[in-house]
């Protein structure tokens, strides 16, 4: 497998790299904020040490891309297809308007996870977040899955404020029997039956525990709880048609 | 032999094919146009009678009637306008004042409002969509101390003076028992509670039914102090004391005996059928310092618990004025400008005193800033708020909230025909017969005023969004956030905007 | 092309800071080499510094810190300070040439102290005759800007990367126990360098990315108290609101954060009976005050650092501690390129502030 060290390397030059490798198995040493890494490639076999900078594997149409340690701001990015595994924590706007592909975040997710990620036929997107995330996770939610497993938390919330504000379509799942504070009321809210946590969430789950070495039956234990978009309070009722 | 030199303004077209003959429209007017001839078996109309109140055309089933405008043209004359001869031609005939309903329609005078433009963010900072995220609309007015206050343990001491709490800074403005029905004020009043707002009583008391809804309510006091008892100032959660109103700044009130009947006569404690006036100047009030003297007996009278807001209209030296209410111990200044109006004025003080609120606000807010006062009080801006763009830019340039009378009473049904003083609103706003004050259901009228607050609100919510701010507070005095179209430079300078462009 | 301050130009930014609780001393280079990693969130138009404890020597005068257009201007200004200051050092402040870095001013350094009748005259705290002098400097004497004006502290800035900046005022030479950074991307070409960032009173400073939306709200309100917003920024009018409500309205640092940065009505209600008694009260006392739209800053003064997001966070913001050593920055690469090892990272609240100070021995 190569590695390369790209402790001082520009980010061009990454890219150049990564192009070359041409979806052989490529590990970068070292990344120190260098940007846009793997961004809008189809066939990528990353694997990242350091602390890889904003817009990692932003429009990323294929291929895996593993982080060992933490992810900046604007991870996947409008993502279309791919798996990514971050074995730390993202920063803000992760997975944005994201399409197509799975996220795995072994830690925490920052504001702004799924906002806007959509589904199309059986192009279905996911995020994992082993640990919690920051306020508006899944806002304007317009398809797909995100589930937040909350591991080893201990006072504060799965989430943060404004849970699914907007969201249209797609499920969030949490593992948790709260529910998020102030969950907007155009949302419902319920606890999931065995059935659902085994057909749903369980093969996400699964792939996740396997990845991050966690335990399987931890990850799956006790009540989750599911938000999705109330369809009787659409925002019809807030426009008057001018004739 | 009977000379009109007056011709009728308006015509009555009936659409005979359409017209079925069910006399509602005889019914529903209260001016006395329509008439059914029992001999002919048809429907008349005396378009003379005609204030175009558009109610027989609302309520015709068939849609058979039209008021249009009568085509009969004097001869035109670029320097004398058909209205000004027939203004001559009324005066002449009766030695009277001129007097009409509701604010100025004059046109000469801008609608600043229509010439400021808002502001939205691209790119350097993002917009908000208010539908999804938190979006605060929610104001508190009343005055603030100087400074923080710390108890021995160094915690912060609660040292505010009483405020307004309101959901959306958009309150409703002053109108009397008396000049509007108890219909009108009940709607008022249950939409204001259901709004997270106020409403405000006006200068003819509160009727005993309505006690109730206190809590939203403001109380006032004019220099008729009708209905005005220690009970009244402590109903309301605010006392406003009102010096002028925007349609009529230095002018007095004159209630026709013929409204001041039953529970009018009751609720402002005058006898039944007798003239109520409201004379021109608080006679309490010579000076500012005598001001301070009736805020303070006010404040003194409800236990210091009530903010106190002065009303005044917007007149020349505004700015002076309200820099003198701000020391005088008030907590809110309410300016009322030139376009304010409903129920009636004399035209020719309507149409020619004061100034437009928008450059009133701007020049107050500016000077309290100058002089180092406007965090101390709010200020309350009204008269012309045509709709939820018109709210924002009045923020904008400087309101902490805006009142909306006319906007208020339209949504119940008033379609502007000028004729409160006839006490013959058809629409059974500005009347106290009891045959039109029914037509006004109140909580069928309250829901349309919630649903208007609503709308506007969510139309602030957008403005606001777009701006990228997500609390009112942050669009109060934000002048960067307007941009001004066809103003000179003085214009401009007196509302502390830029132009388009720049 | 009109001059900063004739025209708002917003701008986008990379903000980093270092805090040693410790006092432990922190070389220049090392913010440098912290701010530079995030090169790509500045344009070059902007970049600056703030070093907290780097004027041992002098650290009971205020350090002046000023830009002069020309030699008629720096007179003037000498003539200013010395009618009311008693000047204890001046000179230039050192530099070296770099390729990136032009149209230097002319950059003069003095430590002073009020003159001691003059201050008794003035009735005013030495603080607030300080501050006072140099806006005077700054209104009316042309071509003079002063830049920094703290005790035991000092602004560094010009237009050009922050890593040419560093190097042009030759930063390595400088040590202190706490540092702030900022590359500007501004978007427009003032092309001024007193427009660059850090802003600074007295010792407060500012770094800040973010464009906010209530600018001219914030703006007109902190003008009623003394202050004049002569460059039209953001850092500019957020430094004088923290200079109002810390220094005149003697507000604490976190009680700032919930003025500027105030929660959600509806966050509020969700407090207990005290806090939700104290946060509301902060927010009616000081509407004008509150500060909307993306924002992350790093406010340093004597003796401490805090930083804070807006209450949506929408700008980026992260915080790392390592031993006594506390870090932060708008992205985690520009903490780990100094400290790759850390004992902890996280990413702060929107709205919540994180206070760092020095440890209660090594206060002076």
């Amino acid at each position: 497998m190569l590695e390369v060290d790209v402790k001082n390397m520009r980010q061009e030059d990454i890219a150049a790299l990564i192009r070359e490798a041409d979806g052989e198995p490529l590990t970068l040493k070292s990344c120190m904020g260098q940007r846009y890494i793997g961004c809008g490639m189809k066939n990528v076999n990353l694997t990242l040490t350091g602390t890889p900078g904003n817009a990692l594997g932003a429009y990323l149409d294929g291929g895996t891309i593993r982080v060992k340690g933490n992810a900046q701001d604007a991870v996947a990015d409008t993502m279309n297809n791919g798996k990514m595994y971050i074995d730390g924590s993202a920063g803000d706007a992760l997975g944005y308007a994201m399409r197509g592909g799975k996220i795995f975040i072994h830690g925490n997710a920052g504001y702004r996870a799924g906002v806007h990620m959509k589904a199309y036929g059986d192009i279905q997107p996911v995020i994992v977040i082993g640990g919690t995330a920051g306020s508006f996770l899944g806002e304007y939610l317009a398809g797909g899955t995100i589930i937040v497993l909350g591991l080893n938390r201990e006072k504060e919330p799965i989430t943060g404020f404004f849970c699914g504000n907007g969201m249209y379509s797609g499920r969030i799942y949490l593992r948790t029997d709260e529910k998020p504070v102030g969950l907007s009321e155009k949302l419902l809210m319920r606890k999931i039956d065995d059935e659902e946590k085994k057909s749903v969430i369980a093969p996400y789950i699964e792939e996740f525990s396997k990845e991050f070495r966690e335990d399987y039956k931890k990850c799956m234990d006790g009540t989750f709880i599911v938000i999705e978009p109330n369809p009787k309070n659409s925002y019809k009722e807030l426009y008057a048609a001018v004739s | 032999m009977r000379c009109n030199l007056i011709p009728s303004r308006f015509k009555v077209i009936r659409d005979n094919e359409a017209c079925v003959s069910c006399r509602i429209c005889v019914r529903e007017c209260s001016y006395g146009v329509h008439s059914y001839d029992e001999e002919k078996k048809t429907l008349k109309a005396d378009s003379t009678k005609c204030v175009d109140c558009q109610r027989c055309v609302s309520y015709c089933p068939t849609g058979a009637l039209s008021i249009v405008l009568n085509k009969n043209t004097f001869r035109p004359n670029a320097e004398w306008s058909c209205d000004s001869l027939k203004e001559i031609y009324r005066q002449s005939e009766s030695g009277g004042v001129l007097l009409s309903s509701m604010g100025s329609p004059v046109k000469s005078i801008p609608r600043y409002f229509d010439r400021i433009l808002l502001n939205a963010s691209q790119v350097t900072n993002p917009s908000i969509d208010p539908l999804r995220e938190p979006m605060e609309t929610k104001v508190f007015i009343g005055s603030r101390p100087e400074r923080i206050e710390r108890d021995e343990r160094g915690r912060i001491k609660d040292n505010l003076p009483p405020h307004l709490e309101l959901d959306t800074p958009i309150l409703f403005s002053a109108m009397s028992y008396g000049a509007i029905s108890l219909n009108v004020h009940k709607a008022l009043a249950m939409a204001a509670k259901e709004l997270g707002t106020y409403w405000n009583t006006g200068e003819g008391g509160l009727h005993e039914d309505l006690y109730k809804y206190g809590d939203n309510t403001i109380v006032q006091v004019a220099s008729g102090r009708f209905g005005v008892h220690s009970r009244y100032l402590s109903a309301g959660a605010a006392v406003e004391i009102k010096i002028g109103q925007g349609a009529k700044p230095g002018i007095g009130g004159h209630l026709t005996g013929a409204k001041i009947i039953g529970d009018v006569s009751r609720t402002r404690m005058v006898p039944s059928g007798m003239d109520a006036i409201s004379p021109a100047p608080h006679h309490d009030i010579y000076s500012i310092e005598d001001l301070r003297q009736l805020v303070s007996s006010i404040k003194e009278a409800t236990g210091y618990l009530k903010p106190v807001i002065v009303k005044v209209a917007a007149v020349h030296n505004i700015a002076p004025i309200a820099s003198g209410i701000a020391r005088s111990g008030a907590d809110i200044i309410s300016i009322d400008g030139f376009r304010g109006g409903t129920g009636a004025s004399p035209v020719r003080i309507r149409d020619n005193v004061g100034i437009p609120i928008e450059v009133a606000l701007a020049s107050v807010d500016q000077r309290l800033r100058e002089e180092h006062i406007r965090d101390r009080v709010s200020i309350i801006a009204s008269g012309g708020i045509h709709n939820s763009a018109d709210v924002a830019k009045a923020i904008a340039l400087g309101a902490d909230a805006v009142s909306i009378g006319t906007a208020a009473l339209i949504a119940l049904g008033c379609h502007l025909c000028a004729s409160c003083h006839t006490g013959k609103c058809s629409w059974g706003i500005a009347t106290q017969e009891e045959e039109l004050t029914k037509r006004l259901d109140p909580e069928k009228g309250a829901e349309r005023l919630v649903n208007l607050v609503h709308a506007w609100t969510r139309e602030i919510q957008e403005i606001m969004g777009g701006m990228g701010i997500n609390s009112i507070e942050a669009l109060r005095g934000n002048r960067l956030a307007l941009r001004g179209v066809d103003l000179n430079e003085k214009e401009l300078q007196v509302l502390g905007i830029r132009y388009a462009g720049e | 092309m009109p001059r900063e301050g004739e025209v708002r130009i917003p701008s986008g930014c990379a903000i980093s800071g270092i805090f040693s609780r410790d006092r432990s001393l922190v070389n220049g280079s090392v913010i440098a080499k912290s701010i530079s990693v995030m090169h790509e969130r500045s344009n070059g138009l902007g970049g600056g510094f703030a070093g907290y404890g780097i004027y041992p020597q002098y650290k009971d005068h205020y350090a002046i810190h000023v830009f002069y257009d020309n030699l008629q201007s720096r007179e003037e200004t000498e003539r200013f300070l010395d009618r009311h200051f008693d000047i204890i050092n001046l000179s230039k402040i050192p530099t070296r040439p770099n390729p990136r870095i032009k149209d230097a001013p002319l950059i003069w350094r003095y430590f002073v102290t009020p003159l001691p009748h003059r201050l008794s005259d003035s009735h005013l705290d030495e603080d607030e005759y300080t501050a006072r002098c140099m806006i005077r400097i700054n209104n009316t004497i042309g071509g003079s800007f002063v830049f920094s004006c703290g005790k035991d502290m000092g602004v560094f800035k010009a237009v050009g990367y922050p890593e040419d900046v560093a190097d042009f005022y030759r930063l390595e030479e400088y040590d202190g126990y706490a540092w702030t950074a900022h590359g500007r991307y501004p978007t427009n070409t003032p092309g001024w360098w007193g427009g660059a960032h850090p802003f600074a009173l007295l010792d407060l400073s500012v770094v800040h990315n973010g464009e906010i939306s209530s600018y001219d709200a914030n703006r007109r309100a902190v003008e009623m108290y003394g202050y004049s917003c002569n460059l039209l920024t953001d850092t500019e009018v957020i430094t004088y609101i923290l200079d109002y409500l810390k220094r005149k309205q003697h507000l604490s640092l976190k009680e700032c954060a919930n003025v500027i940065a105030s929660p959600f009505w509806s966050t509020i209600e969700l407090k207990d009976d005290d806090e939700k008694e104290r946060l509301s009260y902060l927010r009616k006392m000081f509407p004008s005050f509150l500060i909307t739209g993306p924002f992350s800053i790093l406010v340093g003064f004597n003796g401490g650092m805090m930083a804070l997001n807006d209450r949506l966070k929408l700008r980026s913001l992260v915080a790392a501690e390592k031993g006594r050593k506390v870090y932060f920055a708008s992205e985690e690469a520009a903490i780990r390129v100094i400290e790759p090892e850390l004992d902890r990272i996280w990413a702060p609240r929107g709205g919540e502030p994180v206070i760092v100070t020095l440890d209660k021995e090594v206060r002076r």
